[in-house]
């Protein structure tokens, strides 16, 4: 049931039992086949989701590369990036590693939402898809290339043409990922 | 051994005659009597305020139950269970950037992905759509395992307490409630044929007022529903439409039972048929076959017609299409605001203590959702007559709608969306992504949209934006 699933969990980070519940309540809601598992169909009969430009890229991120179901362990696994950082204070282990929600595992999953193809690195096509997600067919394709050589040119260091992951984490230091990237419950 | 079989059997048999004539006596004159005359005995709102109190101590129990193990109370939040911006996506992306200043170039931001990325994530955890289309979890348990999530804090007292409560809703409520169903339905087919023999005239309408709210009173009283009408001086009048909140086809019932209407609908077969024939008879209502509801012109003729005859009853219109689960008001339709007349609006709130009214159609059969409603304990709800609206100069069908349903979602104290009801069952249409990628474009290029962000839809994250 959900005790087991809730001591795993509770090593990726710090969640309560009431959210714990909660999540699996909401897990078993999304999961109209009542098989255990959600689909990408299952997230995209959420219409807010549905209408999210880079929707498809976010449920993406829930399913492991080649797969086409995820459990409620990998349900909770996800989210837990998206755990905000002060709740880290009560795990002190330095032996735990690095947990899912610190910031650069934050900007890990941000980084991964350009990466496509995940080999590590963003190129300049994969810039343009995720760039044509977000706006669709008000910009002209010339234009959007402009930017896209544009953003690389700021990011790029090492001069291969591609932003890599430490790049990105360059480029952003002084963007406050820990508030924009966290999700905090209620109760 | 048959010889003293003999008087038993006689006895038995007088029991049996002289309990079901107490049985119908008392049916009778407390509850079919009333009904005629739309009077009350008040033995509803006792019951009702009876079990209340039974309800606060069982949830009390359990509390106690729960604290003694030292665990808590799983207690659902139907408000949101994650905190939310305020500000809306647009204005979150802008204020890395120069505001109002149109830039030379498009600015891109690599950081504008992390709005898009959490406001998905936080959808997906909690979204303002999808949970309106089921059951409302509830805070106080009301005695029915339909509606408990706390199995493991029940002790004996309480189980003892809910068996009692299956015998009592199961073995006496029920049958006194399908008897009671089954009466008002039969009076209601007997009694419209009869009057529809009758010329027309005021003779006629006059009666047929009477049966039709006798008929509903008791099936009211089938279904022990304890109503409270607010504003009656509001109560829609001949020439004009009634709209109100759809949650069940329990409100059907319940606004007929106060005040007559014309009824739209689709022509059924069957019982439904019958009983749509029979009240077409006495007095007019507007049945739509199957390929007429297609037409919208034909619908809007039907509708305008009706309307325009002041001798004819207002007509009830369910502007959302399908049951939503009370918690909210979705999208209004916009035809019945498109035939430009007085708008009535009445707002239904069901007390969701008493058992949930709403009638989730993916799930149950309409046999099936009736049986549930028969055997909980009853349904209570308040009913808000608001007082009547007319399109303004300038406004079109859609804003008129809007401005309709607000008002109804502040009285009932719903949340008022503007999403669509029928994503019930279909998908969100495209149109609303590609706005969100034209607002993003726009912000790209340093153009600065004005007070209304987007240009027909927005979700409301919270009801008291309102």
């Amino acid at each position: 049931g959900t005790y087991g699933i809730a001591q795993t969990v509770r090593e990726l980070s710090v969640i309560s039992h009431s959210q714990i519940t909660r999540l699996y309540s909401r897990f078993h809601s999304l999961d109209k086949g009542e098989n255990g598992a959600l689909s990408r169909e299952d997230f995209q009969r959420i219409p807010e989701l549905a209408i999210n430009p880079l929707g498809d890229r976010i449920i993406n991120a829930f399913f492991p590369e080649g797969e086409d179901q995820v459990n409620f362990r990998g349900f909770m696994r996800t989210l837990a990036h998206f755990r905000p950082v002060e709740d880290n204070e009560k795990n002190k282990d330095p032996n735990s590693g690095e947990p899912l929600n610190s910031r650069n595992n934050k900007l890990l999953f941000a980084f991964r939402l350009y990466d496509l193809d995940r080999d590590d690195k963003i190129s300049r096509d994969e810039l343009l898809q995720v760039l044509r997600m977000m706006v669709g067919v008000n910009i002209s394709d010339e234009q959007l290339g402009s930017i896209a050589d544009r953003t690389i040119q700021e990011a790029d260091t090492n001069g291969d043409m591609s932003i890599s992951f430490s790049e990105f984490i360059k480029v952003l230091e002084k963007v406050d990922v820990e508030q924009k990237m966290s999700i905090r419950f209620l109760h | 051994m048959e010889s003293y079989l003999f008087p038993f059997d006689g006895l038995l048999c007088m029991l049996l005659g002289i309990s079901f004539t107490l049985w119908f006596t008392l049916l009778l004159i407390f509850i079919i009597v009333p009904a005629v005359f739309g009077v009350s005995f008040g033995i509803r709102r006792l019951y009702m305020k009876s079990l209340l109190k039974i309800f606060e101590w069982a949830t009390l129990r359990m509390e106690r139950g729960a604290r003694e193990k030292n665990q808590q109370l799983y207690k659902p939040y139907s408000n949101g269970i994650i905190a939310k911006e305020l500000v809306s996506l647009e204005q979150e992306i802008q204020e890395v950037r120069r505001s109002g200043i149109p830039a030379p170039e498009p600015e891109f931001d690599m950081s504008d992905i992390f709005s898009f990325c959490r406001r998905g994530v936080e959808s997906i955890v909690d979204d303002e759509v999808t949970k309106r289309f089921t059951a409302e979890e509830l805070e106080s348990w009301n005695l029915l395992t339909r509606s408990n999530y706390n199995f493991h804090h029940i002790s004996t007292r309480l189980t003892v307490l809910w068996g009692v409560g299956v015998l009592v809703r199961y073995a006496i409520l029920l049958p006194l409630r399908v008897t009671l169903a089954f009466t008002g339905v039969g009076l209601l087919v007997v009694l419209t044929s009869l009057i529809g023999l009758l010329p027309n005239g005021w003779v006629k309408s006059s009666l047929s007022e009477k049966a039709h709210l006798m008929c509903y009173r008791i099936c009211v009283r089938a279904l022990t529903a304890i109503i409270t009408y607010h504003d009656s001086e509001n109560k829609p009048k001949n020439g004009g439409i009634c709209v109100a909140n759809h949650t069940s086809p329990i409100d059907v019932i319940i606004l007929a039972s106060d005040g007559c209407y014309a009824m739209v609908g689709q022509v059924h077969g069957g019982l439904m048929g019958v009983i749509q024939r029979a009240m077409l008879k006495a007095c007019p209502h507007i049945w739509f076959e199957r390929s007429e509801v297609k037409d919208r012109h034909l619908v809007a003729k039907r509708l305008s017609d009706h309307v325009a005859d002041k001798t004819k009853l207002p007509i009830l219109i369910f502007p959302e299409g399908t049951c939503i689960n009370n918690t909210s008001v979705m999208m209004f339709k916009k035809g019945s605001f498109e035939i430009g007349c007085t708008v009535y609006p009445v707002a239904i709130k069901y007390d969701p203590r008493f058992g949930d009214a709403f009638w989730n159609s993916s799930k149950f059969g309409m046999v099936n959702y009736l049986l549930h409603m028969m055997s909980s304990w009853g349904v209570v709800c308040s009913v808000w007559y608001l007082p009547p609206m007319r399109r303004e100069e300038g406004e079109d069908a859609v804003q008129f709608a809007n401005r309709v349903k607000a008002a109804i979602a502040r009285k009932g104290g719903l949340a008022d969306l503007l999403w669509d009801g029928g994503l019930k069952r279909e998908k969100v249409k495209k149109v609303f992504k590609e706005e969100q990628q034209k607002m993003y474009s726009k912000v790209l290029v340093g153009v600065s949209e004005d007070s209304r962000p987007f240009p027909v839809r927005r979700t409301s994250h919270n009801r008291q934006q309102v």
